[in-house]
């Protein structure tokens, strides 16, 4: 019985955490480059998932299609986000950069209100995700294994990218030091342009098993994945890309045993707690569990 | 100070009168002009729409001043200290629910709030104590949680106050004993106590607080650490005390600022104090110039005016078939970016406007000018 519950609990936990950790690290890519919080990342989600319903619900094809091109779509918004709002950026202050993802990310909402509708709409997921299948007892639907599963598919085929081809050597670099990375020959543009499509790819990733678990699409939802990511990029260490899976991973295991031991009248209050443990953290230990090279200028 | 009198004789400095001193001090008719002006600018406006009389314009125009106020209030502590400040809309929430709770009759809050403690529903106050009241509780509340975040700087700054705005959102939007949960609060009476003379009157205050803020030695301590933290604290500016008290004081004025809107708007949630209200403030602020207090001011104008004409637009849309709600949004967003991109530091380019910036570009001015050169060139051609 107790096993039973113990295993429960740590499923809930890996596969929250591997979605949480996919999100951090869509926004981390973009950060260790190029210093911007992208409050569009939300967006770029909800593109990917309005994808995933328009073709489902008013194509016939097959579903890994669908997946493929929900995908794509989440690289196209992060790759040309990029090219219209954020380069003319490059040289400003964070602050701009900040203000300016903002104002894309309220453009894209309007949009959505705008050029699809207001409510929220049932993305048609297959049918094999949400089966409920059975390991030692424990009853759990078939995606929460999917998405570990293709975490970890995801997260090695990233190492070795980063580790042993040129680009990924030349993307650490950047995130190291850009100015020097850039005097060694590395071109800006182009490590930027992959740190939005690695950045959208995960977004899209991110849309497919999001709306498998809500099982729809409106045009906030890309606020809750947003906050999530904050929280666990802070948690892990904003400069480093371990540290933000390693964070996406704590935010699940804090948000699970908040949900388990907080009396009922103060459950709706759990996400004040957690963003005052992020503010702990940013006060206390602002380079996060996991330290990066880079370091955070900090007065006082 | 440097004008020609602080160069004369001693025995006529020793006669000064303290009118003098005053005057001198805040310097009404040279750099300080900008109060006179925006203040001047303000009450014509509010005059003339009191003198048309169509109730339509006045409530566009004292929602104009509210917005005004909290613009205000969000420039004191962005613009000096070009930190964003994301958790100020949380503060004018603060200010909103403590206001209308102070200034509610028991018997309506008894009635409108029932889950309400019973020690809240008992306080009463004058309508002007409870203005009073919202600013000095926001004010309470920023002065206990921000002293250990005034450290941060950058993205990690950005990221906490974003932090906090979540948190204290969420304590308005779930704590039902106090703000009435998620579900609205009405404030319950028939009669906006705020009036077009009371948002204006304050919003004339908050101007020369703001102004005089920025002017005074903890403005300036404020604006030396944002444009060189390292120089700043080398001449021994204590960083976090001067952060501090500016965030303090925004935060108090962001109170006023919601107490003033919930008396205006008469009911209010959680959700009125979020991301889309901070981003019309903020698209105030940054295409009018953040680091000027007559940049809030104009572009609080300028947005103000452009939302109405686009809302009308949209109705119209919308009437003849079109879905076209929320294109304002849209609208002002891609204005904002363009500004950010081709002049960042808005339409006043980060000046006041002075006596002295209107004497430039008055035509009288330059034309007097081009008399002198011409004079000149006459004498020395004779």
């Amino acid at each position: 019985m107790n096993a039973e519950i113990l295993l429960e609990f740590a499923i809930n936990v890996l596969s929250m955490g591997s979605l949480y950790a996919l999100i951090s690290l869509g926004l981390v890519f973009v950060f260790g480059i190029c210093q911007l919080v992208n409050y569009a990342y939300g967006e770029f989600i909800t593109v990917s998932a309005y994808v995933l319903y328009f073709l489902g619900a008013f194509t016939s094809l097959p579903w890994p299609v669908v997946f493929l091109l929900g995908i794509a779509s989440g690289v196209a918004v992060g790759f040309l986000s990029e090219l219209v709002a954020f380069r003319a950026f490059r040289e400003r202050s964070l602050d701009a950069l900040l203000v300016t993802s903002f104002a894309v990310s309220v453009i894209l909402q309007r949009l959505f209100q705008l050029g699809i509708s207001p409510r929220s709409k049932a993305v048609p997921i297959p049918a094999f995700f949400n089966m409920n299948i059975q390991i030692l007892g424990v009853i759990t639907p078939l995606r929460n294994l999917l998405i570990i599963g293709t975490t970890v598919v995801l997260l090695t085929a990233l190492v070795l990218i980063m580790k042993y081809t040129t680009l990924g050597v030349a993307m650490r670099g950047a995130s190291e030091n850009f100015v020097t990375a850039r005097l060694m020959g590395v071109p800006a543009n182009l490590m930027i342009s992959v740190a939005f499509i690695i950045s959208g790819f995960l977004a899209g990733v991110v849309a497919i098993f999001w709306s498998a678990r809500t099982g729809s699409v409106e045009p906030m939802m890309g606020a809750t994945p947003l906050l999530i990511g904050f929280i666990a990029v802070v948690i892990g260490g904003m400069h480093s890309l371990p540290g933000s899976v390693v964070g996406g991973f704590v935010y699940a295991l804090i948000a699970n045993v908040l949900s388990l031991t907080l009396p009922s009248s103060l459950l709706s209050f759990r996400d004040a707690f957690m963003f005052a443990i992020v503010i702990a953290f940013l006060v206390l230990k602002p380079e996060g569990l996991l330290r990066g090279n880079y370091q955070e200028e900090r007065v006082g | 100070m440097n004008s020609a009198k602080s160069f004369s004789p001693k025995q006529e400095s020793n006669k000064r009168s303290a009118v003098r001193d005053f005057i001198e001090y805040f310097d009404f008719t040279r750099k300080s002009s900008t109060v006179v002006f925006l203040i001047f600018i303000l009450t014509a406006i509010g005059f003339f729409i009191w003198w048309l009389n169509i109730p339509f314009i006045e409530d566009i125009f004292t929602a104009a001043t509210i917005t005004l106020i909290m613009t205000l209030g969000f420039q004191l502590y962005m613009g000096n200290s070009g930190i964003l400040n994301w958790s100020y809309v949380g503060y004018v929430g603060i200010g909103a629910f403590t206001s209308a709770i102070f200034s509610m009759t028991p018997a309506v809050k008894a009635m409108q709030i029932p889950t309400m403690y019973p020690f809240l529903i008992n306080l009463h106050l004058p309508f002007p104590l409870a203005l009073a009241a919202g600013a000095v509780v926001a004010m309470i509340v920023a002065a206990i949680v921000a002293w250990p975040m005034m450290r941060l700087s950058d993205a990690v700054g950005a990221i906490t106050q974003f932090a906090l705005l979540i948190v204290i959102n969420v304590m308005l939007s779930q704590w039902s004993q106090v703000t009435n949960g998620p579900r609205t609060f009405t404030l319950g009476g028939t009669q906006r106590l705020t009036t077009l003379w009371v948002a204006l009157g304050v919003a004339v205050l908050v101007i020369i607080a703001v102004y005089y803020f920025k002017e005074s030695s903890l403005g300036l301590k404020l604006r030396a650490t944002r444009d060189d933290r390292h120089a700043a604290r080398s001449s021994g500016i204590n960083f976090v005390a001067v952060r501090y008290f500016g965030y303090v004081i925004s935060a108090c004025i962001g109170g006023l600022a919601g107490g003033l809107y919930s008396h205006y708007i008469l009911s209010i949630t959680a959700s009125s104090f979020y991301m889309s209200e901070l981003f019309l403030i903020l698209s105030m602020l940054v295409i009018g110039g953040s680091m000027s207090v007559s940049g809030a001011f104009f572009g609080t104008l300028l947005v103000t005016l452009l939302r109405q004409g686009l809302r009308q637009a949209e109705l119209f849309l919308t009437r003849s078939g079109f879905e076209a709600s929320g294109s304002t949004e849209i609208v002002v967003a891609i204005m904002m970016i363009i500004f950010l991109v081709w002049q960042a530091d808005g339409i006043t380019g980060g000046r006041e406007l002075t006596w002295q910036s209107i004497k430039r570009r008055l035509p009288s001015g330059s034309k007097k000018r081009d008399k002198m050169i011409k004079n000149k060139k006459q004498e020395e051609e004779a």
